[in-house]
């Protein structure tokens, strides 16, 4: 059961603004999807490797050779908000 | 003209009974007769497409010509497109113009096929109904009170509605299949790593593969030909040599076992369309088949393994749409950093992206990790195995594609788990990362349903060649809904 | 009470690749605002990374140097968090299974004394862009050239007692990864930067401490000024009675304090997963063994072999294998003089480091090459010219005012090491010195050094300082 406080939080993590009456429907929702998934927990999975990818194979290597050419003024068009070259967002605080 | 496949639009491309403007025009035509109904398509590229038409036929007539040049076909919008919005069906992305060309994109254009526009899915793929789309549900051409499925709900629309003669797709729980079996065409998933994933909007990334959706399969081995194949952009792709799919479709018939799990036909599966199923597997024994039943274990946990791993895979995924860089940002002035993401996130994601982000926060947040994430991976393997298993002692698994035919627009968005649920038979091979195909085989309620075959690794070749000899002795892939026939 | 300072650093070393780790976009210090920042880099919707094989290749090369595990098997993972440098909302990282782990290196200290420091283990991962503060309206701009640069992140026990423990074990690591030619080591462009753990506790206490993680601490002297700050404020705290909040801080050099980072302090939940778009790394022994080949002598055996073979003391030779190019300048100007090594080494550390510091001159540029340098030093030997005259050639050299043969002919600066005029220059000292002569006579011994001077004087330096010792006594009878 995830109630809104579980929400809130999940919602904050995942950087979600989320209205006081969406609250409620994601609860119920959520709840149901995670009392579903939670059909897991009663598989014996001792002994069981986890996989992670369907692939059983290495990661390929790259040679170290610059391919990329400066397109930034491409690929800044598809930004709310430039100035000199750099992307705005409100204040960093460190 | 427009009821003709891939195949026979190549032979008349090449024996210049038609050109390739003509075909372009006539099928942008029947996108502006039909697509007010059908909302199949987010953006008709009609411009580009003339242009690219014009150029086929100027390399048909050099005889510079491969099988694909001049044939149009519809991409859905998920993967990039250079000079093209490119929206994933979200508020999101609405004004994103990629700069980029997909590899399948790319590939598909350097064969000389037409891009008539972009189709309609569900916002990020997530979705089985095409109705968490930012632009508006897509309608089933077989009844527009229907769903057409989804993801891949406008891609297949289009093919069904004979508004395209195919289309590309992507297919991360049955994405392809599902709306593929509910529209009565022919869908097909590759083995993971088969189609690279460069310039494909990313859902749950170890799931994800492109396909296609076309009339027939020996549409899907023509295209797929040409799709297929190395891609060293993406890091999990096959390189594997690509077998000539359209040559081997034609070769003769070997015998092959067919392994039905009995579990596919309990209670789950509508009972017409187990009937419908029966039916369609006497076709293949008839053709020299031999069935045999067998047992997947673990099939039933597919759903809750699923609703772990690509929740989680998707919800950091998408943690890159924040309005810095592209994508939407909110019209009111943020002054901090958390409410400026919260906001963009908020406001730009519909509500079935933002449940399964927060399911994935969820399921990989300290504390659950083990419970959830990872033993969903485990549960994975067992799934992953039952399959290996199961092809020591049978060429391919058939089954159901859906429980059931189409069903109604709005009838299942109140309730998660029952939408989740029309992918409990395509999931599997997801998981596994095995190659699986859609055919259509039946009618229930006068609504088509679907026959799905799955193979092991790298059997694209084989699995197309079935169904190239199924649809050689049946004829569901022809029928057409009544208004766009 | 007597306290114990405990630390263990994370040190960030940008691998030298010419790429950056998971993209082909140049990792070149210093471009234009984002004209390095490729899709990849940029999290470009659809764009998927490629692993860069000498990122792979240089972590080997560094686990091999510092005695650690290479794992054949090791797995990219995402650490999720939200953050305008970070373009994906996650960085590419390791976490369960780094590529390298379990090593350790000895840190000389300055009293003589070596500390053992364990390496818990070394991960591949990719640098994060820049935000700048100033000038837009009260927002931040970002340049994403520096992000998916790849980084090798190096992670120490928590063995270190002092700051100066810590400064010498950072040091250490500096010299290894230029020896390896995996990073440049320039902290002023942020190539190679370093968080301290650290935490107190009462001398005998087995129990650590909680700690707090320093950021920003970009120089070795910050290294040890922050650590120094961090123990006060923590020792003032637990002995009025409060309790250190485990936390991460940002060191203030122009303030020297540390204080809490405002955007570290939400608990962080990361959650890491393995990142499906990247496959296991696989370092077979084929791949480790063409790594182990390719390692140069690293500095500890270089040390080892300086104070053997050139009869170096250990300070010496610990200053001169500090950077390679220095060790490879000493080695050379050793090969090509007569002069004795221990010459050479204190002409290397002092007039050579001196004018390069001075000028700002990096030793790849020197003015003054290891074989003039040995053609000066050989002209002491041969006593041309007299050390202190080497000098005043060494500069002028420096100078460009030509080779070392061509400055002491211009500036007629060849030893006076004929006879008879230094007996007369002998001469005229002792008649101009008649008191001073007289106490010599008298016993005092030590006046005579005070006649050399007067001699080495008049003679502008040039007098062969032996003889004139020699002409000194004999003219005095003594």
């Amino acid at each position: 059961m995830l109630g809104p406080d579980d929400i809130r939080r999940l919602c904050r993590l995942a950087r979600l603004d989320i209205s006081a009456t969406e609250i409620a429907d994601a609860s119920a929702k959520l709840s149901s999807i995670v009392a579903m998934v939670d059909q897991l927990q009663a598989v014996d999975t001792a002994g069981v490797v986890p996989m992670a990818h369907p692939l059983d194979r290495p990661q390929r290597l790259r040679a170290d050779v610059v391919t990329d050419v400066d397109r930034h003024e491409l690929y800044q068009r598809n930004a709310a908000q430039v100035e000199r070259d750099l992307y705005l967002v409100p204040k960093v605080i460190e | 003209m427009h009821t003709r496949t891939l195949a026979q639009l190549s032979a008349d491309l090449r024996a210049r009974r038609v050109s390739a403007t003509e075909l372009t025009k006539h099928f942008l035509d029947r996108i502006a007769r039909h697509d007010a109904t059908l909302n199949a398509f987010i953006t008709v590229t009609s411009e580009q497409a003339l242009a690219a038409a014009a150029a086929a036929d100027k390399r048909l007539g050099r005889g510079d010509a491969t099988p694909l040049t001049g044939l149009p076909i519809a991409h859905k919008d998920i993967f990039c497109t250079a000079g093209v919005k490119t929206s994933c069906a979200s508020k999101m992305l609405d004004n994103f113009v990629a700069p980029y060309d997909a590899t399948i994109v790319e590939r598909l254009q350097n064969a000389g096929v037409v891009m008539l526009g972009k189709t309609n899915m569900d916002e990020f793929a997530m979705g089985s109904s095409n109705e968490t789309s930012f632009y508006g549900p897509v309608k089933n051409p077989w009844d527009h009170a229907l769903v057409p499925g989804g993801s891949s709900g406008g891609s297949a629309a289009a093919v069904a509605a004979r508004i395209a003669p195919a289309a590309t797709g992507t297919d991360t729980g049955g994405s392809i299949r599902q709306p593929a079996a509910l529209t009565g065409i022919t869908g097909i998933k590759p083995t993971y790593g088969r189609v690279s994933r460069y310039g494909m909007i990313a859902f749950a990334s170890s799931l994800d593969q492109a396909g296609v959706l076309t009339q027939t399969a020996e549409d899907a081995a023509l295209l797929l030909e040409a799709m297929a194949g190395f891609d060293e952009r993406d890091s999990t792709s096959l390189d594997d040599a690509v077998p000539n799919y359209s040559k081997l479709v034609n070769e003769p018939w070997e015998r092959v076992t067919i392994g039905v799990p009995e579990s596919f036909f309990d209670a789950g599966l509508e009972a017409d369309n187990a009937k419908a199923l029966r039916v369609a597997l006497k076709e293949l024994e008839k053709l020299g088949a031999t069935l045999k039943p067998i047992e997947l274990p673990h099939i039933h946990l597919s759903v809750p393994a699923y609703y772990v791993v690509a929740p989680a895979e998707a919800s950091s995924n998408l943690s890159r749409f924040d309005g810095v860089r592209f994508g939407y940002r909110s019209a009111a002035k943020a002054d901090d950093l958390l409410s400026f993401y919260m906001r963009n996130r908020g406001e730009g994601f519909g509500p079935e992206v933002k449940r399964r982000i927060l399911t994935g926060a969820y399921v990989l947040s300290a504390g659950y990790f083990d419970a959830y994430y990872l033993q969903a991976q485990k549960v994975r393997k067992l799934v992953s195995d039952d399959f290996t298993r199961a092809f020591r002692e049978v060429d391919f698994v058939a089954g159901p594609t859906t429980p059931a035919p189409a069903f109604g627009l709005g009838q299942k968005t109140g309730d998660p788990i029952q939408m989740y649920l029309n992918d409990i038979y395509t999931i599997g091979a997801n998981l596994a990362g095995l190659p699986a195909m859609s055919l259509p085989c039946g009618v229930v309620r006068g609504l088509p349903v679907g026959l799905q075959l799955v193979a092991p690794p790298l059997h694209e070749a084989q699995l197309l060649k079935t169904g190239h000899y199924f649809q050689r002795v049946t004829d569901w892939h022809q029928r057409v809904p009544a208004n766009y026939a | 009470m007597t306290w114990e300072t405990v630390i263990g650093l994370e040190i960030h070393a940008q691998l030298a690749t010419a790429s950056k780790i998971f993209s082909g976009a140049s990792t070149k210090y210093g471009a234009a605002p984002n004209t390095q920042a490729s899709l990849v880099d940029l999290g470009y919707p659809g764009v998927l990374p490629v692993l860069n094989g000498d990122a792979v290749r240089m972590a080997v090369k560094f686990g091999l140097a510092t005695h650690c595990k290479i794992a054949q098997r090791s797995i990219f993972a995402r650490k999720n968090y939200f953050y305008p440098d970070l373009p994906k909302g996650y960085q590419i990282s390791q976490y369960e299974l780094p590529i390298v782990h379990g090593g350790h290196v000895d840190v000389q200290l300055p009293d003589g004394s070596t500390r053992h420091v364990n390496i818990v283990r070394a991960h591949l991962e990719e640098d994060a862009g820049k935000s700048l503060h100033e000038d837009f309206a009260g927002m931040s701009g970002i340049d994403l050239n520096r992000a998916g640069t790849g980084l090798l992140e190096i992670v120490s026990a928590p063995d270190m007692r002092s700051a100066q423990e810590a400064g010498a074990y950072m040091r250490k690591i500096h010299a290894l990864v230029r020896y390896l030619e995996i990073c440049d080591g320039n902290l002023q462009e942020g190539s190679f930067r370093c968080d301290a753990n650290v935490s107190v506790r009462r001398v005998g206490d087995t129990k650590l401490g909680t700690r707090t993680e320093l950021k920003n601490l970009n120089s070795f002297r910050f290294v040890e000024k922050a650590i120094e700050i961090e123990r006060d404020r923590q020792i003032e705290l637990i002995e009025g009675g409060g309790k250190v909040t485990q936390e991460t801080r940002l060191f203030d050099p122009d303030r020297e304090e540390t204080r809490p980072m405002r955007s570290k302090e939400e608990a962080n939940d990361y959650r890491y997963f393995p990142d499906p778009d990247l496959l296991p790394i696989a370092v077979d022994d084929a791949l480790i063994e063409r790594v182990r080949a390719t390692l140069p002598e690293l500095p500890d055996a270089k040390r080892e072999r300086f104070t053997n073979a050139y009869s170096l003391s250990a300070y010496d030779a610990d200053v001169l294998t500090v950077d390679k190019r220095l060790a490879d300048y000493f080695e050379a100007v050793v090969k090509a003089t007569k002069a004795a090594p221990k010459i050479a080494a204190n002409w290397v550390m002092g007039e050579l480091t001196g004018a390069l510091n001075r000028t700002n001159v990096d030793i790849d540029a020197s003015r003054v090459s290891a074989a003039t340098l040995a053609a000066l030093l050989d002209k002491i030997e041969a006593g041309t010219i007299s050390g202190k005259i080497a000098k005043e050639v060494f500069e002028a050299v420096w100078n460009g005012e030509g080779s070392v043969d061509a400055v002491i002919e211009k500036r007629g600066l060849v030893q006076i090491s004929d006879t008879g005029a230094i007996d007369k220059l002998v001469a005229e000292v002792i008649a101009a010195n008649a008191a001073q002569v007289e106490q010599f006579r008298a016993g005092k011994q030590q006046v005579l050094g005070f006649l050399v001077g007067q001699v080495m004087k008049m003679s502008k330096g040039k007098a062969n300082p032996q003889q004139v010792n020699e002409a000194l006594r004999k003219q005095l009878g003594a």
